[in-house]
């Protein structure tokens, strides 16, 4: 921002509503990295921990679209101030939908703990996925707290890897339940972790489209490279 | 019906009529004096929009304003350059009739000033001078379409003859833009029209303004932002006598592209 409002506490209450956003950002990196690490660690307290976590995010959420609605009401922003507001209630949903979601990893990381046999390259290419999805909501958040149109399209532009994985561990999780019967169950709930992450890509490009928006003030209209080609796979063809 | 009237009103050149500007001013510059206060002014008024003009105080929107209908010439030391056309033609020649002028581009100002004389003679007193209406059959007529579109109609039609000035302010404002508007003009010029009313009073001169659009071509200097985003289509930022930027009210509110309109509409400097 170039200069300062000259009404202060409009300042004060824009720079709360951009820290407030970096608080939740912080807090939702902590449960994802949670749900990833039970995951590879089969770490029962870890997950426990993290839906338990969930709730403080949902908080902030309803906290922080309060601010906002507060904002809109008796500040009245325009432009720039304007696109901060719009980009805070879209940014929380994105984050607390982050949320959401890792809580999902975790509660199923719970659910598999006690199969052993889990084959440790499916392991470790869950592992490696979501940690690019840890990479990307890192990233993205730099983007927002930066103001950076730079960093937000990079974040943008390598929604495509992860993609990429999720298409390979779909066809992993494919052959070993075709393989073993038995592992259907257990299959199952990797598929969804590796579709959980795999959304979490999806909400950290969003989140990445509105920094867009919130710098430049116009929205992405081009379609982002992707992937995901998962939903036109045939079973019987695989 | 003409041709080109049928042309326009069937529909499918909207965008042509959307397009024509009524009010162009190019090069505009006005000195006070020695002071000079518009710099090389280049502003185009389409038609049936209303147009908001915006800045801080002194910024030369007002100064803009009062060129329209030449209201700067009663000012002693003022000086209008450049070229300013209403309909294509160029107001400021030498040979045009500037109280005709002023019939056409009709003006609101921010104090609501009726004349002293009842309801009917504020309305009259316009068409009566130009002599566009015989009779009283036909000048009543006219005082109640005027009162009407101001939407004054109903609350006034009882009490015509009363004075004008004892009506609310809110009121008198509204019988100010019926007088302006019952010499049929073609553009309505508004110099902050809302500054010494309550909201509710705000809110109707807001929603009369929507409705004369169809009508008519208006300009409004507002000091209020959230005024000039509620009812104008096309904004212009003016700052230190310059005209820094001009479009879409929506853009101009949510993403404007010069430094000092983003600091302006976001309350940065005053």
């Amino acid at each position: 921002m170039s200069t300062e409002h000259i009404v202060k506490s409009f300042e004060d209450e824009l720079d709360a509503l951009s820290t407030a956003i970096a608080q939740m950002g912080g807090l939702t990196e902590v449960q994802l990295s949670g749900a990833i690490d039970s995951v590879a660690r089969k770490d029962l307290r870890l997950a426990e921990q993290t839906v338990a976590s969930d709730a403080q995010i949902d908080a902030m959420e309803h906290e922080i679209e309060a601010q906002a609605v507060k904002l809109i009401a008796l500040r009245q922003p325009m432009a720039r101030d304007l696109r901060e507001t719009i980009a805070a209630f879209k940014i929380v949903s994105d984050l607390e939908r982050i949320g959401d979601l890792s809580k999902n990893i975790a509660k199923r990381s719970i659910v598999i703990l006690d199969h052993h046999d889990t084959p440790s390259r499916l392991m470790q290419s869950l592992s490696r996925m979501g940690r690019l999805a840890l990479g990307q909501l890192k990233k993205v958040l730099d983007a927002y707290a930066n103001r950076s149109l730079e960093e937000a399209q990079e974040v943008w532009m390598s929604d495509e890897e992860i993609d990429e994985m999720y298409n390979s561990i779909f066809r992993e999780l494919l052959t070993y339940m075709m393989e073993d019967p038995r592992m259907i169950g257990v299959c199952t709930h990797f598929l969804f972790i590796a579709k959980n992450i795999e959304r979490i890509g999806d909400h950290a490009t969003n989140i990445a489209e509105t920094v867009n928006y919130l710098i430049t003030g116009e929205w992405v209209v081009d379609e982002r490279p992707k992937s995901d080609q998962t939903s036109s796979v045939n079973m019987i063809d695989s | 019906m003409s041709v080109a009237e049928q042309i326009s009103n069937n529909g499918q050149s909207e965008t042509a009529v959307e397009n024509k500007f009524k009010v162009i001013g190019k090069d505009i510059t006005v000195h006070y004096g020695e002071k000079q206060a518009l710099f090389d002014v280049n502003l185009r008024i389409p038609e049936h929009q209303v147009t908001a003009l915006i800045g801080p105080s002194g910024c030369g929107k007002s100064t803009f304003l009062r060129c329209i209908n030449r209201m700067n010439d009663v000012i002693d030391g003022c000086r209008v350059g450049g070229e300013l056309t209403v309909d294509g033609v160029d107001i400021y020649r030498s040979n045009i009739d500037v109280v005709e002028l002023r019939a056409r581009v009709g003006m609101v100002f921010q104090k609501p000033n009726p004349f002293p004389k009842s309801i009917y003679d504020n309305i009259a007193y316009g068409p009566r001078i130009h002599g566009q209406a015989s009779g009283r059959g036909e000048m009543d007529e006219v005082v109640e379409t005027s009162l009407r579109r101001a939407g004054l109609w109903d609350e006034v039609k009882d009490r015509l003859d009363e004075p004008g000035t004892g009506l609310s302010g809110g009121q008198q404002q509204r019988l100010c833009i019926a007088r302006a508007i019952a010499v049929n003009p073609d553009v309505i010029l508004m110099d902050e029209p809302c500054s010494a009313l309550d909201p509710i009073a705000t809110a109707r001169i807001e929603e009369l303004i929507d409705e004369l659009r169809e009508r008519f071509t208006i300009v409004i200097v507002t000091h209020s932002m959230q005024q000039a985003a509620r009812v104008s289509q096309r904004t212009a930022f003016f700052h230190l006598g310059v005209l820094v930027e001009e479009g879409e009210t929506d853009q101009i509110f949510t993403n404007p592209k010069d430094e000092r309109t983003q600091d302006y509409i976001t309350g940065r400097f005053g």
